[in-house]
């Protein structure tokens, strides 16, 4: 038993690693429910660490950035496009564009006098804080 | 009711820690990958309980539970969590069974020699509210 405990909480050996309490206040920010059995939070707060990892896995693995050994906010925003269980994310993870693409997309709109946005393919670029 | 924003957010150490075990050794994340990652945490959890509290309303109950939980993961699409999840809640039952039990002896021995109160300290509150919880469902788990 102490095995099991310990593969599944990683190198912590803690059954979950993430707050209960914090996952308690998130749950509760939603107006339509009103109480949480202890189990229901254990679980919650159990699946958000196993979301975290297959998200994190997924878009390293299906990254198509130029770095192989980074995970890159790009690879998330590709994770949440293109496949299909993670489209829920796709609003909080945008694809980006530089300022100045997107300036030069405006100033060619105005030019050519059209009003409807082109689904032009944006290169995404990023800006790295490290 | 109003969250300040920082409190739906996720403690970004943990979530730093988590991500690193589960990718390889030596791959960096960049600073605002790993911030995507938690604010992506954060919808998860509101997706999950929006999806659970709909099987608990089916089920015409008010208090979501374990079995909701499971049912949203599988209608999210997370059928690959059931399994590791079903046995964690196991391991997780018999911890809070083992705590409770060692309370009960505390208490015992508190009763006989007359302690003063240092109940509210850590999950106390939350053993004493899964005594309550397995006699009746509709419990509220806060202080």
């Amino acid at each position: 038993a102490e095995m099991a405990a310990a593969r599944l909480s990683g190198t912590e050996n803690r059954l979950v690693s993430l707050p209960l309490s914090r996952i308690r206040v998130i749950m509760k920010s939603s107006p339509e429910v009103s109480s949480i059995n202890q189990d229901a939070l254990f679980l919650t707060a159990k699946a958000t660490e196993l979301f975290v990892q297959y998200l994190a896995t997924y878009s390293y693995k299906h990254g198509r950035g130029k770095e192989k050994n980074a995970l890159t906010y790009t690879d998330l925003s590709h994770t949440a496009e293109e496949c299909e269980t993670f489209q829920f994310l796709a609003d909080i993870l945008p694809k980006k564009i530089l300022a100045s693409k997107y300036l030069k997309m405006l100033e060619k709109e105005k030019r050519d006098g059209e009003v409807r946005e082109d689904d032009d393919e944006a290169e995404e670029e990023e800006d790295e804080d490290e | 009711m109003a969250e300040r924003p920082e409190d739906l957010n996720l403690p970004n150490a943990v979530i730093t820690r988590i991500i690193k075990e589960a990718l390889p050794d030596g791959v960096n994340i960049s600073k605002e990958a790993r911030s995507a990652i938690s604010r992506a945490a954060s919808v998860f959890v509101l997706y999950a309980t929006s999806c659970a509290n709909n099987f608990a309303m089916k089920g015409k109950r008010k208090t979501l539970n374990a079995g909701d939980v499971l049912s949203a993961m599988e209608e999210m699409e997370f059928q690959r969590f059931v399994a590791p999840l079903k046995e964690s809640l196991e391991v997780y039952r018999r911890e809070q069974k083992g705590k409770k039990e060692a309370r009960k002896d505390k208490d015992k021995k508190a009763d006989s020699e007359e302690q003063d109160k240092s109940r509210e300290e850590d999950n106390d509150d939350d053993d004493e509210r899964m005594e309550e919880e397995e006699q009746n469902d509709e419990e509220e788990l806060d202080n």
